[in-house]
């Protein structure tokens, strides 16, 4: 019978199966941060546990690092015993682990693609919710609690009822300047923020086929946003040349071999998913969030949407709330909309050719007198790979601040944050209220488009400014 | 885990869709590393002004919802992050369940985890509840998890469903290491026949 992706990476990961009972299935790499981790550790200690596998494990500090001077102790004293309890433990526990002085520090679902860590075909989970991110290379990757975190640590495995597939097919390609942070908004727009409960979406169709891999990172990474357990895009010559010569992919002897194994976990023809969701990726514009969820979209041609836009009084009352928190007025063209601060970065957009995509725009450009922006790579290796091409330079002349990797003001647990009343263009994942500080506003858009919104200080259709 | 059978309490009345783990409980309380110590900033920045006040509009900041012990709130409670301290400060807040038409998937199986029922009626079934809690008087529950019924003294009742697995580990309050660690040696067969390519 033919199967999906998913139904292939489950089924070769299930170590016991019985009716009545979840699967209980085997994780191939589990990745790990200071925020969730801790308790974890802690809880195996109480119970007299150890680390089943610390090979399979890799650690890293993201949420809470300063993004400035690195050499300057971190004065915030509990993000301060957070990043020492997971040095600790992972000294104790014989795990690998990136602290901040490493080469390999970086936002951990920027490092696992970056080190060739994550592959096709595995499992793979993280107490973060964006380890869907990980789901561009063909693998099951999902977000999961502290409690799952002490699990894995302890068994290597989770007890899991099979998640329902779901197909998202982008048909047609994605138009100049429409990115595939566009297309991410665009999907969650249109099958909500909890349109993917309690399932995996593979995306498929022309437009994923042709999306880089950092593409895809992004794509995948927003699933959560849908509400999906995980999302997912099948391996083909894109991934494996994303891969070839990583420090942990397969090496040069065994590489074709993999390869061939990676594109047996390609869902088959005619398997069945159940659910199909079409996207028409012609019909798709460059996207800026107005409200407090990723689904609050609209085009960047469009207004804030009207109260008579509401579809039932739940969401007439979500709207309002929105519209308050965010202080903006019904029917306002979006790029009438003002911006205070940008923030190039996250695990959403803050890899290298999101970068080189925000320096394009600002290249021989200044950024407006009112806006602070800043630019905080996924990674070290980002960082330094940047400055080789000068991308840095870039950045700092459009007066850009230049930072430290980290997961940064993306969710404003480290000292970036926005202050009360701040309106920032953001390239990161949530707009949440108080996501990046407390009453600041966030509108989630491209890099490109974060960009051209620094220069002229209010958004702007960033296609205008691309040459033909 | 703490196990749950069967559990009656006031309702305090959250009517909001799509509360996200954000709002539950915000990121700059994330950096403790104890298991405890979030209740008291459970929805932190809603139940307090931004001088630090209390807020007397929030609904849980009402007296008449103070020993509130079950919340009713509206569809896709607990998106967003995957926090697990949003399950933490619930439960010491002294919430022992949630009520609502659909919660996000990572934020249930914490819930799971730590002995937080949520319970999943139909969208009407929630919008009952909750008009109920808002009335002069407030709305008593039961919530029985055996029975799988939650019902009122008034004589209304409505089942709701759940996984029988997580159903017994809750019942039971069962440590779910322990029982995966009853398969050791079929993770041990498990991992011999794994090829890796390297």
């Amino acid at each position: 019978m033919p199967r999906t992706m998913l139904d292939k990476i489950w089924d070769a990961h299930v170590v016991h199966s019985e009716a009545g009972h979840p699967d209980l299935i085997y994780i191939a790499l589990h990745l790990l941060h200071e925020v969730t981790s801790a308790q974890a550790f802690e809880g195996l200690r109480l119970a007299g546990r150890g680390v089943r596998r610390p090979d399979l494990c890799v650690a890293t500090i993201d949420h809470n690092v300063p993004t400035t001077d690195r050499s300057l102790p971190i004065v915030d004293n509990l993000a301060r015993r957070q990043i020492e309890a997971l040095r600790t433990n992972a000294a104790e526990f014989d795990v690998t682990f990136y602290d901040i002085d490493s080469p390999h520090q970086g936002i951990v679902h920027v490092i696992g693609p970056e080190l060739g860590l994550t592959q096709p075909g595995m499992t793979i989970v993280c107490g973060d919710s964006h380890t869907s991110t990980h789901g561009a290379f063909g693998a099951l990757a999902f977000g999961i609690g502290t409690s799952q975190v002490e699990h894995v640590l302890a068994t290597q495995c989770l007890p899991l009822t099979r998640p329902k597939s779901m197909e998202i097919r982008v048909n047609g390609a994605l138009p100049p300047g429409v990115t595939a942070k566009d297309l991410i908004l665009g999907i969650i727009s249109h099958i909500g923020i909890d349109g993917g409960v309690g399932h995996v979406i593979e995306y498929t169709g022309e437009a994923v086929r042709t999306l880089s891999m950092e593409g895809r990172m992004t794509v995948c990474n927003m699933s959560i946003e849908a509400g999906a357990r995980a999302g997912m895009i099948a391996p083909d010559q894109e991934t494996a040349r994303y891969l070839r010569g990583r420090p942990n992919a397969p090496g040069a002897d065994v590489f074709d071999e993999a390869v061939a194994r990676w594109e047996g976990f390609r869902t088959d023809e005619g398997a069945v998913f159940d659910r199909t969701v079409e996207i028409d990726a012609t019909s798709l514009e460059p996207f800026v969030t107005w409200g407090t969820n990723p689904g609050m979209t609209v085009p960047v041609t469009g207004s804030v949407p009207r109260l008579e836009d509401a579809t039932s009084p739940d969401d007439l009352e979500a709207m309002e709330r929105a519209l308050a928190y965010m202080d903006l007025k019904p029917g306002t063209p979006i790029q009438d909309v003002t911006v205070d601060r940008v923030f190039v970065g996250s695990c959403t957009n803050a890899r290298l050719d999101d970068l080189r995509a925000a320096a394009a725009i600002l290249d021989g450009r200044k950024v407006h007198e009112r806006v602070q922006a800043m630019v905080v790579p996924g990674s070290g290796a980002i960082k330094r790979a940047a400055e080789v091409e000068g991308l840095d330079r870039i950045f700092l002349e459009a007066g850009f601040e230049w930072r430290e990797a980290g997961c940064s003001m993306c969710l404003g647990m480290n000292p970036d944050i926005l202050g009360p009343g701040e309106r920032c263009a953001s390239t990161s994942n949530r707009n949440f209220e108080g996501r990046q500080g407390r009453g600041g506003r966030t509108h989630l858009v491209s890099p490109e488009m974060a960009a051209a919104a620094a220069v002229a200080g209010h958004f702007v259709d960033v296609r205008e400014w691309m040459s033909p | 885990m703490i196990a749950f059978t069967s559990h009656e309490g006031m309702v305090a009345p959250l009517d909001r869709v799509d509360v996200d783990t954000d709002q539950i409980i915000p990121k700059q309380f994330l950096k403790r590393i104890e298991r405890t110590g979030y209740g008291q900033f459970l929805f932190h920045d809603w139940r307090n002004r931004p001088d630090g006040t209390p807020d007397p509009d929030f609904v849980l900041n009402r007296s008449e919802h103070l020993s509130a012990t079950i919340l009713v709130t509206g569809r896709n409670f607990g998106c967003g992050s995957s926090r697990e301290h949003a399950a933490w400060a619930l439960l010491e807040h002294g919430f022992r369940a949630v009520i609502s038409s659909g919660f996000a998937d990572i934020f249930k199986s914490n819930c799971h985890q730590n002995g937080l029922l949520p319970v999943e009626l139909s969208a009407a079934e929630v919008a009952h509840v909750m008009a109920s809690a808002q009335s002069e008087g407030g709305c008593r529950l039961t919530v029985d998890l055996e029975a799988q019924v939650v019902r009122d003294q008034d004589g209304w009742s409505a089942t709701f469903s759940m996984d029988p697995f997580q159903r017994r580990c809750l019942l039971e309050g069962l440590d779910d290491i322990a029982l995966t660690l009853q398969h050791e040696g079929r993770i041990d067969a498990f991992e011999k026949n794994r090829v890796v390519l390297s």
